[in-house]
């Protein structure tokens, strides 16, 4: 899973540039207008590395705090079959953490101050982890459809400009595509299960729908700042872009098991060819990023207790002979 | 086939609680790779303990999702040992430790069993428990052999988890007819051959195992007496199938 990451609308494109030499900038841009991927050794721009620590940091910090609401439903899981697909789907976005860590840190932030900016707020994860997953069939349209939107952000970066994270997408998204037929399995079961099982279900998916539109980032009506981050491939598909093809991909599929999407004015739009929605609560999107969601301090708070409480291991492992070393690729 | 399923029981509910403690640790550990080597540790826990109870189904016992998830606390025969909380890494390390090169011992004698269902089944987890053991041995030495505070931190949980420890080779009702028919070696002589295996490591990683004159195993797991701690657990991992046993999930 993943979510978008959220950049600062407020940052103009001219402050991004300021003090960059115009030749190296040039052969950059040409560089990536020709398709070449940049590697951590190469000349880049001070923003460009900025953002790209930022995007993938957060992507990182998404991962394992995504696995907190998804986590708890593990020894919870009904049977053998679910607990083990459970099981080996969260470990999978932990590592997934892991490998997202590792190609940010070839940009030469340490994985040790990524997380503790993660547990002092300073950095941001996805918004959608800010919510509790009260039911078991929170954690089955979580898998679903969260994983489904992240599968959609995650393609379309792969494409993007920094090699690393490029390599590390590939291979998430080979895991995801089973997380998503993991998800999708689960929720058909549950929609064409008992009474019982159709109320959670749709109840679940109730819940989640507001998150899962929020879930791309604010409309580009109102974020207009990306075109330079477009130019260098750091983002390489609007968030409005990215949302309509999550609606055509999957509104059908969600009708199809007969359950019903909160939005009385979702429709496809016959003349635009485009679907039409309730625009989301963006104040609310704002509120809940900047921690006044259901769960951003449960959260932190178990985030910063595993931190504290698996410090001592952390220590016990160091060696004074031994010194940091940036991953190469 | 008492005796059989009496051993059958024990090994599988072992399995089924500890691999939901192991479970546990994902999203907490103290490094990323810890989380990430703990679950695939619980997936192999449970995917063995699934695998003992399939016997037990073929035996004529529930089918394994029933058998696993319907029962209460007090029909489980796991050692006490398995169904005391993670708490911190020291006491998990030592656990995983402790019972990891436990389960490989008893599995490699399995595999020679004269119950072949049992067999057949030992000699396949036997090769996965290879690398549960030599995770459990690096990290007992690197945080025994660590600095001051995880000596420390490590002894203490030895002395702490010893006699649960010691609690896993209670014998059963029918430990003389296990014996007897060759499906097992017994408790006793596991428990010895697994001190001579252990003994060494331990020592390697600078800690000392408690007095032998201390040593009071805790019984009672195998007769179904527990902790308050599996009642919780089994609460938790039925919570959702208990919803609508019959159902499909």
């Amino acid at each position: 899973m993943y979510g978008n990451a959220y950049i600062d609308p407020n940052e103009k494109a001219n402050a991004m540039l300021a003090g960059e030499d115009p030749i190296k900038l040039a052969e950059f841009e040409a560089r990536i207008a020709r398709g070449e991927k940049i590697e951590p050794k190469d000349w880049m721009p001070k923003e460009y590395r900025k953002q790209l620590i930022r995007m993938i940091e957060q992507h990182g910090h998404s991962e394992i705090i995504g696995a907190l609401p998804e986590g708890t439903w593990i020894t919870r899981a009904p049977g053998f079959k679910r607990k083990l697909a459970l099981m080996a789907k969260v470990q999978d976005e932990v590592g997934h953490a892991q490998l997202l860590y590792s190609a940010a840190e070839t940009l030469g932030k340490s994985r040790e101050d990524m997380i503790n900016d993660l547990i002092t707020g300073k950095s941001k994860y996805s918004n959608v982890f800010n919510y509790p997953a009260y039911t078991w069939a929170d954690a089955c349209i979580i898998a679903w459809l969260i994983d489904a939107g992240a599968i959609i952000n995650q393609v379309a970066n792969a494409k993007g400009s920094y090699g690393p994270y490029c390599r590390a997408l590939d291979r998430i998204c080979t895991e995801e595509s089973f997380h998503l037929k993991y998800g999708h399995d689960n929720v058909v079961t549950l929609a064409t299960g008992t009474p019982i099982q159709r109320k959670m279900v749709q109840e679940a998916l109730t819940r989640w729908w507001p998150p899962i539109m929020h879930f791309f980032g604010p409309s580009d009506k109102i974020s207009s700042h990306t075109e330079i981050l477009m130019r260098w491939k750091v983002k390489m598909a609007s968030n409005d872009d990215m949302r309509q093809q999550f609606l055509n991909m999957y509104v059908p599929k969600i009708w199809d098991l007969g359950l019903v999407i909160p939005d009385a004015n979702l429709k496809k739009n016959e003349e635009t060819g485009k679907w039409d929605y309730t625009e989301p609560d963006w104040d609310e999107f704002k509120r809940v990023i900047n921690g006044g969601g259901p769960c951003n301090a449960e959260r932190l708070a178990v985030r910063r207790m595993a931190e504290e409480k698996g410090r001592w291991v952390r220590a016990a492992l160091l060696r004074k002979d031994e010194k940091y070393v940036t991953p190469l690729a | 086939m008492e005796h059989i399923k009496e051993l059958l029981y024990k090994m599988a509910d072992d399995l089924l609680v500890i691999g939901h403690r192991n479970s546990e640790w994902t999203g907490l550990g103290p490094i990323l790779e810890e989380d990430i080597a703990f679950s695939s540790m619980a997936q192999d826990k449970i995917g063995h303990s699934q695998a003992l109870f399939q016997i037990l189904h073929e035996l004529g016992e529930p089918e394994p999702d029933t058998n696993a998830f319907m029962r209460e606390a007090k029909q489980f025969h796991n050692a006490q040992f398995l169904e005391l909380q993670n708490d911190d890494y020291d006491f998990s390390t030592i656990r995983h430790f402790l019972f990891d090169h436990a389960d490989q011992l008893r599995f490699d004698n399995l595999a020679n069993s004269s119950y072949e269902p049992l067999a057949k089944v030992a000699r396949k987890i036997k090769g996965e428990l290879k690398y549960h053991v030599f995770h459990a041995d690096i990290w007992l030495n690197k945080l025994g052999n660590g600095n001051e505070e995880s000596h420390a931190r490590m002894q203490t949980a030895l002395n702490n988890a010893w006699n649960y420890a010691l609690g896993m080779f209670e014998k059963g009702d029918y430990e003389a007819q296990l014996i007897a028919d060759n499906t097992f070696e017994g408790e006793q002589s596991l428990q010895n051959r697994w001190l001579a295996v252990i003994t060494p490591i331990i020592e390697k990683a600078n800690l000392k195992i408690p007095a032998e004159k201390d040593w009071e195993p805790v019984l009672g797991g195998r007769k179904g007496y527990h902790t308050e701690n599996l009642d919780q657990l089994v609460n938790e991992m039925s919570e959702v199938f208990r919803i609508e046993p019959g159902a499909e999930w």
